[in-house]
């Protein structure tokens, strides 16, 4: 699995950091999204990432 | 894809349990989900009551925020406009790409990080309502004595603005989200808080520091050559509106539901991890601002196979949304572990709430703290007695007598 993030989209809402911030930051300057970990590994990891791909509002994740 | 014409409805549809939607959104969901309905603007507008139509529409770039457009589903008489001073919109009423960036301006001020920065501040301003709440009278009015000042103070810090002048923007924020009120009414409250944050903006620009958003917005702005007065006013405009009016109710229903739910009060007594997921759910059942996710179409699209044409009036009711029992199973139990953190409360798309982790922070601090220092606070009146604002734009609570 692995994250791909259109900071284009992002409207900065923080969804994905509230959902796992060990694979999400948002930038300090503009709020936009961060990948810390592109590449989740293990169920709950996985699991979050779709959970963040499903509530981010922007649809700026997606998963390849 | 169907074509429905007929009016079914008229907006907006009146809560008959405080804490429930509508009883009709459950019909018009399973007969016809995306209908035309009435709105008291004398328009007609779409409505829409399922989650996945809802999200859908709010992600859409084929959809305005523009009021300022005659097709623009109101819920309330127009504002008369002014011709001396055209109005300039401020982020909720902007599109992309002018939205994209004035909000990408103020959205670093509301990242995850910097709400969990304000975090001890926020409960040093909670213990000292409740501490003062614990050395007054009772039964207490929580509305006044936290529920309102506890944001209040949090969004005038953070933004730089008297504290000491709340009584005025309550009135004017209450008068403008009032349904009872004349559209004239409504304008002047609009004109004398802008005034007043006019002027605001102006003293700030003389001195502006580092030290709250509007200084450090007017320092950013001249280094990058481009100060924008009006924009200010329009973005403490609006930041100070929804910072008050908003968290206080969820504080306040919030409350409520959970003393109506001993069981589920339990859950995050016994566990501090439940408070966020309870809030969710909270958020869920509520829907506070339900049709701050209207639109009007800019093109002809297809949302859940009905033809929306453009220059038609949607209005995504949240509440109903939030209600869908295809994105929440038993739509109606209020279950803090349900997962609820899909829910439209907030909005979707380009335009969800900028200030929700602010929200959060705050309504986590004020429940934990809260049910931790008066263990044994109870609602002082029958729960059917309570003034549930059925007469806003914004639900909520007028009042909540507690005691202890
Ligand atoms: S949830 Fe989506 S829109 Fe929000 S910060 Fe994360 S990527 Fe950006």
């Amino acid at each position: 699995m692995k994250i791909i993030a259109d900071t284009g989209k992002c409207v900065g809402a923080g969804q994905c950091v509230l959902t796992d911030p060990d694979l999400f930051d948002q930038s300090e300057d503009d709020g936009t999204v961060i990948v810390l970990n592109a590449e989740p590994k293990g169920a709950e990891a996985e699991e979050n990432a779709r959970t963040a791909v499903h509530i981010c509002p922007g649809q700026a994740l997606s998963l390849a | 894809m169907t074509d429905v014409e007929e009016t079914t409805a008229t907006l907006p549809l009146e809560r008959k349990c405080p804490f429930s939607p509508p009883p009709e959104y459950e019909k018009l969901r399973a007969e016809s989900p995306i209908s035309r309905v009435g709105l008291p603007s004398g328009q007609t507008a779409w409505a829409l009551t399922r989650l996945e139509d809802i999200r859908e529409m709010l992600s859409s770039p084929h959809f305005s925020s523009d009021r300022q457009n005659p097709s623009f589903p109101m819920m309330v008489a127009r504002q008369i406009r002014r011709e001396d001073k055209p109005f300039r919109p401020s982020l909720i009423a902007m599109d992309p790409p002018e939205h994209s960036r004035a909000r990408r301006d103020v959205v670093g001020e509301f990242t995850v990080k910097r709400m969990k920065a304000l975090q001890p501040r926020i409960q040093q301003i909670v213990d000292e309502h409740i501490d003062a709440l614990l050395a007054g009278p009772r039964p207490a009015d929580l509305v006044q004595a936290l529920s309102l000042p506890v944001p209040s103070l949090v969004i005038c810090e953070l933004l730089g603005v008297p504290y000491a002048d709340h009584d005025f923007f309550q009135a004017c924020s209450s008068k403008m989200l009032s349904r009872e009120v004349t559209a004239e009414e409504r304008m002047t409250a609009f004109e004398r808080l802008e005034h007043y944050l006019d002027e605001l903006v102006t003293k700030k620009e003389a001195d502006a520091t580092e030290d709250d958003l509007l200084g450090r917005q007017i320092l950013k702005q001249r280094e990058a050559g481009e100060e924008d007065h009006d924009e200010l006013v329009g973005l403490a405009f609006l930041l100070l509106i929804a910072g008050h009016e908003t968290t206080a109710n969820m504080i306040s229903l919030g409350t409520v539901t959970l003393l109506e739910n001993p069981d589920q009060l339990a859950k995050i007594k016994a566990d501090p991890d439940k408070t966020l997921p309870a809030i969710e759910e909270l958020l869920r059942i509520f829907t506070i601002a339900e049709i701050a996710t209207s639109r009007v179409a800019t093109a002809d699209v297809e949302i859940g196979g009905t033809l929306i044409r453009a220059g038609e009036g949607v209005v995504g009711l949240s509440n109903a949304g939030n209600h869908d029992p295809d994105g929440f199973e038993n739509p109606d139990t209020f279950d803090i572990e349900r997962g609820a953190r899909h829910h439209v409360a907030f909005g979707f798309g380009v335009h969800q709430c900028l200030g929700q982790n602010l929200a959060r922070m705050e309504l986590q601090i004020v429940f934990d703290t809260l049910f931790k220092r008066i263990p044994g606070i109870r609602i002082a009146v029958p729960v059917d007695e309570l003034p549930f604002k059925h007469d806003s734009s914004i639900y909520g609570l007028h009042a909540l007598p507690v005691t202890w």
